[in-house]
């Protein structure tokens, strides 16, 4: 890999995103087409600007729709033009963009728009029932798996490998849905939550409690990537994605150790040296690591390098992570507090660093001066990684 | 800005069932093919992998799980674009062209013949409130859709029956001459007919058969492969994708996604008398009237002139136009996301020199075109070349 | 102060939440998804789930990195070579990581625990096992590194499944 010689520098130049809800009367459509045109609004563009549309969803099976990428396509303002949709599970909330900056850095498109879309409410009973499918058929499925199994066993080797305790995971929780309080589309926001809240919630699937899980929801998200070349035609405060980087491991999950996530490590290294960054604890001001449960942001902080293994909860305990600390981490409130539609999760990860670094996030503006944000998603069986640096300059 | 080469190209042998072995089996098998014809170690050489898949093709809600390990991808770079062939070398393309990766691995396989209801899992990609009830409420094979559609071409362009048969009779007895192809026959007009309308006026027989198998490209920027190999090099000179509206009452008669898809990937290449400049072409065929609209669509012949060209032989190796010497989908099989490598493997052996009985004398410049089937309007048209 | 200046971007978010019961009300389409599939285990796998019906454990041997896979493997995916040869391996294993699951697969409350996890078996390398359900002991006696062996279903009973174990428990010393 060359990682210095990308061919066009691709900026951020809009954001858009519905609410974030449990059940959204629209479809998928038309959530889609609400997220896109704020994002074309945002950035002072109509469809006919666009090339290229990219498209970010989840499984099939919550809308019981086969080729839903398709299906979505003209919602997502994708009629008659090249439309393309990636996919790596619950990693694709912060792997669409990256899809979309090597449409723009590739030299072929100016700009593109890219559209993340989830309907959970649709599935019946709930949304765990599409979950039943994303297991192997021989090894995992005639166990009758929850989701949560494995991510509460994720949680246990954690905890067990870096001495962590259960009261510094469950603080992230309780961060994450105040600080949601104040963004406009957030599901779970509570203003009052305290760790007792969080510690006394309904067992779910021990060590994981009902507090300590983002809740699904329905909604959509976009933005406009835009080449260098057009950057500041649009707007005076583009953001360049400065860094992508992605990582897969096995598919044998029950062969991994579980506590430390090799393959963020791996897609945040591609992606600081894509950016430039030697040290990332210096250079990084602020991080939005995916977080659809409270222990998985201390996890993601130490696989993006921003914290020895087992030190996040300590930052976490010592408030360093707070909106107003010197390391604020999900700032906008997060899956945890703004609600959890897998890859609408754009809104909350790319969109807020957009939102951020542009100076635009309103109340939830951290209060230090930040220049270079880091976001990341993960998916599949625990297994893949997507990270973005984004910068102002 | 570079180029981008074909370094090397693997494939299993097409066929209607595959027990022995599961997917995993299945796709490292033409992986490890597609690394030794490319010389190269995946775990060593290769920047980024995607794989082209649908979840319900596969049957499992996130099939993105289950790809990196066969590939040689674990620990790397790995996506899964939910299109075909095509739109995976086109993501592989963007990506060399950004200048960060050198080489870039596609797959695309099918694994049809685990997929015990087939048109129900067509039917659910119809709309579900407006289109899918119609089928589903009186239990009709979703392929009707393909009737209409042959209905309207035929109508636009006064293209006959006729001309769309001898596209079947053609493309099946053209597999006869490749090893990889389960469904080649020496079939006449007449059996075409006796087939029998399945979604009239589309005929039984003018329908392509499912088939499993696997397929493997290593895409590299040219200087790197220049450094691996010293064999002529095959370049991906263009390649666009386009969607049309998913509603079925708004398609177009004249496949508008392969004129737009092929109107991107010509500009890149350069391409702009398509029947002069390009000596080798696979089409889409998955219907046989397809072959027809997509020939049209790509510039190769005037509405309604198609027909003429295949009644006329003149497509064939003996023809004037290449067309799908492979066999096409009506001969290989349609292997769902992968017939799109289907195709574009067959530009690349022509274009080396090695394509057997049917290979083009001295073929420099091939296309290949997809169509990701019903019921949705999205294509794909990537133009390859030897330059030297 | 405007809604607009109170919360920053994005703007006036767009999308009706609704409550469970208005979703009823709605006008809907319910329709179940028809997609059924007969999957192919495969070489490896195949060999695996013969071997469990004759209550053994058996795994693959990739020569190049020394590894034993299990579940086996007709190639390793580290070194992408071709295993080479079949290993049985004791059946006995320690508890990787654990969960103590009140939900059921549709999330589903229920009142008697399950107890799940995964197991790395004796003679394979650190982590390399499956998941299981655990029993025979209560949920304060699950830890990390405890020493555990599978109970077989009778031989009668055993169909060439991972369900041919019931579930692992307490190794006996």
């Amino acid at each position: 890999m060359n990682l210095k010689k990308i061919r066009k520098d691709v900026a951020v130049v809009g954001a858009g995103m519905t609410v974030f809800a449990r059940r959204l009367q629209e479809t998928g459509k038309e959530m889609a087409w609400e997220a896109a045109k704020m994002a074309l609004d945002e950035a002072g563009l109509t469809l006919q600007d666009i090339d290229a549309v990219i498209m970010g969803s989840a499984p099939d099976a919550f809308d019981g729709v086969h080729k839903k990428g398709d299906w979505l396509l003209d919602g997502a303002g994708g009629t008659n033009k090249p439309y393309m949709r990636v996919f790596i599970g619950g990693g694709t909330a912060v792997f669409a963009p990256i899809a979309g900056w090597w449409h723009v850095a590739s030299g072929m498109f100016q700009r593109v728009l890219v559209v993340c879309e989830e309907k959970m409410s649709s599935v019946q009973p709930h949304a765990q029932s599409a979950f039943g499918h994303i297991w192997d058929p021989i090894l995992d499925r005639p166990l009758k798996p929850n989701l949560v199994w494995i991510f509460s066993m994720e949680m246990q080797r954690y905890m067990y490998k870096y001495n962590v305790r259960y009261e510094d995971i469950a603080l992230v929780a309780v961060k994450n849905k105040r600080n949601a309080v104040g963004h406009p589309c957030a599901q779970l926001a509570d203003p009052n939550i305290t760790l007792e809240d969080v510690l006394n919630s309904e067992p779910m699937a021990l060590p994981v409690r009902r507090l300590d899980i983002s809740p699904p929801s329905d909604g959509a998200a976009a933005i406009v990537l835009v080449s260098e070349d057009v950057a500041y035609e649009h707007t005076d405060t583009p953001v360049w994605i400065d860094g992508v980087g992605w990582c897969i491991d096995t598919t044998m999950w029950t062969n991994r150790d579980l506590a430390f996530p090799k393959f963020v490590a791996r897609a945040a290294k591609m992606a600081y040296e894509m950016a430039g960054i030697k040290d990332p604890r210096k250079e990084i001001d602020f991080a939005e690591p995916y977080d659809p449960f409270d222990y998985k942001e201390l996890q993601h902080l130490e696989g993006l390098l921003l914290a020895e293994p087992g030190e996040a909860a300590i930052m976490t305990r010592e408030g360093k992570t707070q909106r107003d600390g010197e390391f604020p981490v999900c700032p906008s409130g997060g899956l945890l507090g703004v609600g959890n539609p897998i890859a609408a999760a754009l809104g909350i990860k790319i969109g807020e660093l957009y939102w951020q670094l542009a100076g635009k996030a309103g109340p939830r503006q951290v209060k230090k001066d930040v220049r270079t944000g880091v976001a990341q998603a993960w998916g599949d069986l625990m297994q893949v990684s997507s990270v973005v640096v984004m910068r102002r300059r | 800005m570079r180029d981008v080469v074909v370094l090397g190209v693997g494939a299993t042998a097409f066929t209607s069932q595959t027990p022995e072995v599961n997917w995993k089996e299945l796709m490292y098998d033409a992986a490890v093919k597609a690394y030794a014809d490319a010389q190269i170690d995946p775990r060593r050489d290769v920047d980024s992998f995607i794989t082209c898949a649908e979840d319900f093709w596969e049957g499992f809600s996130i099939f993105d799980e289950f790809t990196p390990d066969q590939l040689g991808a674990v620990m790397r770079p790995m996506m899964t674009v939910t299109g075909d062939g095509l739109q995976g070398l086109a993501n592989a393309y963007m990506q060399i062209k950004t200048g960060m990766f050198n080489i870039v691995v596609v797959e695309a396989h099918s694994k049809v013949s685990e997929l015990l209801t087939y048109e129900h899992v067509v039917e659910m990609a119809f709309d579900p409130i407006y289109e899918r009830p119609l089928s589903a409420e009186r239990n009709v094979h979703p392929y009707y859709v393909a009737g209409l559609e042959m209905n309207l071409y035929l109508h636009a362009t006064g293209t006959t029956e006729e001309q769309c048969a001898f596209v079947a009779v053609q493309n099946r007895r053209q597999a006869l001459s490749n090893p990889l192809a389960p469904y080649g026959a020496r079939i006449g007009l007449q059996e075409i007919y006796r087939s029998g309308y399945a979604f009239s006026p589309l005929k039984k027989w003018e329908i392509a058969s499912r088939a499993d198998g696997s397929i493997v490209f290593v895409l590299a920027a040219e200087e790197i492969a220049r450094r691996i190999t010293k064999k002529p090099l095959v370049y991906l000179e263009g390649i666009g994708w386009s969607s049309e509206s998913p509603w079925i009452s708004a398609r177009s008669a004249d496949a508008g996604y392969a004129r737009r898809a092929a109107q991107l990937a010509y500009r890149q290449a350069g391409i702009t008398d398509p029947r002069r400049q390009i000596d080798v072409i696979e089409v889409e065929d998955r219907f046989a009237f397809k072959e027809l609209q997509h020939l049209e669509a790509l510039g190769f012949a005037r509405p309604g002139e198609a027909g003429w060209l295949a009644q006329s032989g003149a497509l064939g190796l003996d023809g004037e136009l290449k067309v799908n010497l492979s066999g096409g989908s009506l001969g290989c099989g349609d292997l769902l996301e992968a017939s799109a490598l289907q195709r574009a493997l067959e530009i690349v052996l022509q274009l080396r020199g090695e394509a057997g009985a049917r290979q083009v004398p001295n073929a420099r410049v091939g296309v290949a075109q997809s169509w990701r089937g019903l019921p949705h309007g999205t294509g794909a048209v990537a133009v390859f070349a030897r330059r030297d | 102060m405007t809604k607009k200046d109170k919360f920053g971007p994005p703007f006036n978010p767009r999308g009706k939440p609704l409550e469970a019961n208005e979703m009823e009300k709605i006008p809907h389409i319910r329709a179940k998804a028809p997609a059924k599939y007969a999957w192919a285990a495969g070489t490896a796998m195949s060999r695996f789930l013969e071997e469990l019906k004759n209550g053994k454990i058996i795994g693959r041997l990739c020569a190049q990195c020394d590894r034993v896979l299990v579940p086996p493997r007709m190639f390793c995916e580290r070194c992408f070579k071709p295993t080479t040869e079949w290993v049985y391996l004791p059946g006995t294993a320690v508890v990787e990581t654990f969960s103590i699951s009140y939900i059921d697969q549709n999330a589903n409350r229920i009142k008697e625990p399950i107890l799940v996890g995964t197991v790395a078996f004796d003679g394979a390398p650190p982590d390399c096992g499956i998941m299981h359900y655990f029993g025979e002991m209560k949920p304060e006696e699950l830890k990390i590194g405890m020493p555990v062996e599978p109970v077989w279903k009778p031989q009668n009973e055993r169909v060439g499944s991972i369900l041919d174990i019931k579930y692992f428990r307490p190794r006996k010393k």
